[in-house]
């Protein structure tokens, strides 16, 4: 691979969609070369065979002290790569550690070509971050609108309610106990639970 | 004060003081407003300590030596006023090489030095049928664990480099990479090497602690700069984190913080497990054999949170003897002045004076530790990597 053209990009990471983000990203900004090992097994020797310029790993993946390896001077490695650590620029390193991903380059790459790379790379993993905070939020909303619809039905057969009155107990309760009512209505499930 | 601090862990055993300072509200006492913040890998620990999103970590003590000489990452001065824990791993291997190296045993099975002569003669054997080399795990290429067991084998003629593969494999990878045949043994803290004898995957061959007598583990890490600013804070911290060692010491308490240490967001595996590593009573076959030791984990007592210099130029001797790092008296100072007894004993309120505390290393093999001579120490070893010029 000559200097010059589009350095040869490996993602680890085990979130499919995160690395189909990321290398979607990567091929619109006219980087051809880019794999994805999301299989975590023999990772090193699947390094080591597709020999990249720079490799991308996410920060939730526990293989990253498997990387470290690669800078062992007693490793036969045909290329030595090291951490994408410039203290030139501590704020690009902030931003990827905050964004959760770490680059690690083949030594020698000049900063300006890595520069780009790293930066959609933050991009990226923030807007996923995003993306994944909405996911879940929803999520839990759903999740407690489900719980409340339970409590009101416990409430109503048990005390004869309406399902508007059982509402305004629950609602009522929960501004007394400064609690939310989703907690007010868990409790009402599990307490049913125990008198079961 | 309530001064907010964001301190890192992995889930091992050894964070127990910092856990249980937190849970027992022991910093919070202290006028500590702490997050714990659990972390999946040595790397994300050291960088997060680097670069300052956190202020505090249980790191490994030799990743504290490395990032102090900057070895393999960048260089940033840290230091270690409270030691987290000593001893505490143990090398377990497969059912498969526990039965071939028993077979080649001459001599006492908790004897290092027998088992590592019985392992060069597996390894021989397997050399001349042409098999593939056995595969040890450990967690980082600067840590105790990569240390220990290239110690232990060296001396019974096993070249770590040459005659085995070692890899680096994170903790919670180890037990099903032993159970899929991918390793055959490996050196881990615990709970580990207990859940790969629970799951029936694993022997425990030796406790460390068969190995070294004194080994520091785990430290709790600063960034040199951030605690110059903050003595105060790291004072407040020491402390709590003497209570908790202490609380943990007493044989009443470990039941219940076990119980602490147990909760999914804290190390989450069953409170039975971590209380057997923290009394040393570990079952070490599968068929239920149980072996006990007083020092296969030292949280606290014996001196053991008070952080020794020796033990910081023992583990800078193993990695100019590995070729980490060159051998020049720099360094060694370097070294030895990440761990800060001055710091812990200042915060304490006690005097200066160690010469009540062990400057043991106790290895099982080779003369005994100097830290004043460390080409002549590494110089009785016949297998290392390192070379002796350096006239720095």
């Amino acid at each position: 691979m000559g200097a010059e053209s589009s350095p040869k990009i490996v993602i680890v990471d085990q979130s499919p969609i995160r690395a189909a983000i990321l290398e979607e990203g990567l091929r619109e900004a006219g980087y051809s070369g880019v794999v994805h090992i999301s299989e975590m097994q023999s990772l090193l020797s699947r390094i080591y065979a597709l020999d990249p310029d720079i490799i991308l790993i996410d920060l939730e993946n526990p293989s990253r002290d498997v990387l470290e390896q690669m800078f062992q001077v007693s490793r036969a490695v045909r290329r030595p790569i090291a951490m994408f650590v410039d203290q030139s620029d501590a704020a690009s390193i902030q931003a990827s550690v905050d964004a959760g991903v770490s680059a690690y380059i083949v030594d020698g790459l000049k900063k300006e070509r890595i520069k780009p790379i790293l930066d959609l790379c933050v991009s990226r993993f923030n807007a996923f971050a995003k993306l994944q905070d909405e996911l879940d939020r929803a999520k839990s909303a759903l999740e407690e609108r489900k719980v409340i619809e339970r409590a009101k039905g416990i409430l109503m057969k048990l005390k004869g309610l309406t399902e508007d009155e059982a509402y305004v107990l629950l609602r009522s309760t929960a501004m007394r106990e400064k609690k939310k009512i989703s907690e007010i209505a868990q409790s009402i499930l599990t307490a049913s639970e125990l008198l079961k | 004060m309530n001064t907010p601090l964001h301190i890192g862990f992995i889930p091992l055993v050894d964070a127990a003081a910092l856990l249980i300072a937190v849970d027992k509200g022991y910093t919070e006492a202290e006028g500590l407003d702490v997050t714990l913040v659990r972390e999946v890998s040595w790397s994300n620990v050291r960088d997060k300590l680097n670069i300052g999103l956190f202020d505090a970590a249980h790191l490994l003590a030799p990743v504290a030596i490395a990032s102090s000489l900057g070895l393999g990452h960048v260089k940033v001065p840290i230091v270690a006023p409270f030691n987290l824990g000593l001893n505490g791993n143990a090398i377990t291997v497969s059912p498969a090489l526990h039965a071939a190296m028993m077979e080649e045993l001459e001599g006492d099975r908790f004897d290092p030095m027998a088992t590592a002569r019985a392992l060069a003669r597996v390894v021989a054997a397997r050399r001349k049928l042409g098999a593939e080399p056995l595969t040890f795990g450990m967690t980082f290429p600067f840590s105790t664990h990569n240390y220990q067991l290239r110690f232990w084998m060296a001396a019974g003629g096993v070249d770590p480099d040459h005659d085995i593969h070692l890899v680096v494999l994170p903790p919670p990878f180890m037990v099903d990479s032993l159970a899929s045949g991918q390793i055959d043994a490996f050196c881990v803290g615990a709970p580990w090497n207990a859940i790969a004898v629970d799951r029936g995957v694993g022997h425990i061959l030796h406790f460390v602690s068969d190995i070294l007598v004194r080994a520091a583990e785990k430290v709790l890490a600063f960034r040199r700069a951030w605690s110059d600013k903050n003595p105060d804070v790291v004072a407040a911290l020491i402390r709590a984190l003497q209570r908790a060692a202490e609380f943990i010491s007493n044989p009443q308490n470990r039941a219940e913080a076990a119980r602490l240490l147990a909760k999914p967001e804290r190390i989450g595996v069953k409170p039975d497990i971590i209380l057997r590593a923290i009394e040393g009573r570990l079952q070490i076959s599968p068929a239920g054999e149980t072996r006990s030791s007083d020092r296969f984990l030292l949280l606290g007592g014996e001196g053991a949170s008070r952080p020794e210099p020796v033990q910081a130029a023992w583990l800078y001797a193993q990695m100019v003897r590995w070729g980490q790092a060159p051998m020049t008296p720099g360094a060694l100072d370097t070294a030895m002045a990440v761990f800060r007894p001055d710091l812990y004993d200042a915060a304490l309120g006690q005097p200066g004076d160690s010469a009540s505390a062990p400057h043991l290393i106790g290895a099982f093999a080779g003369p005994p530790f100097d830290p004043t001579d460390i080409v002549g120490h590494l110089a009785a070893f016949e297998i290392g990597r390192w070379k002796p010029l350096q006239s720095s």
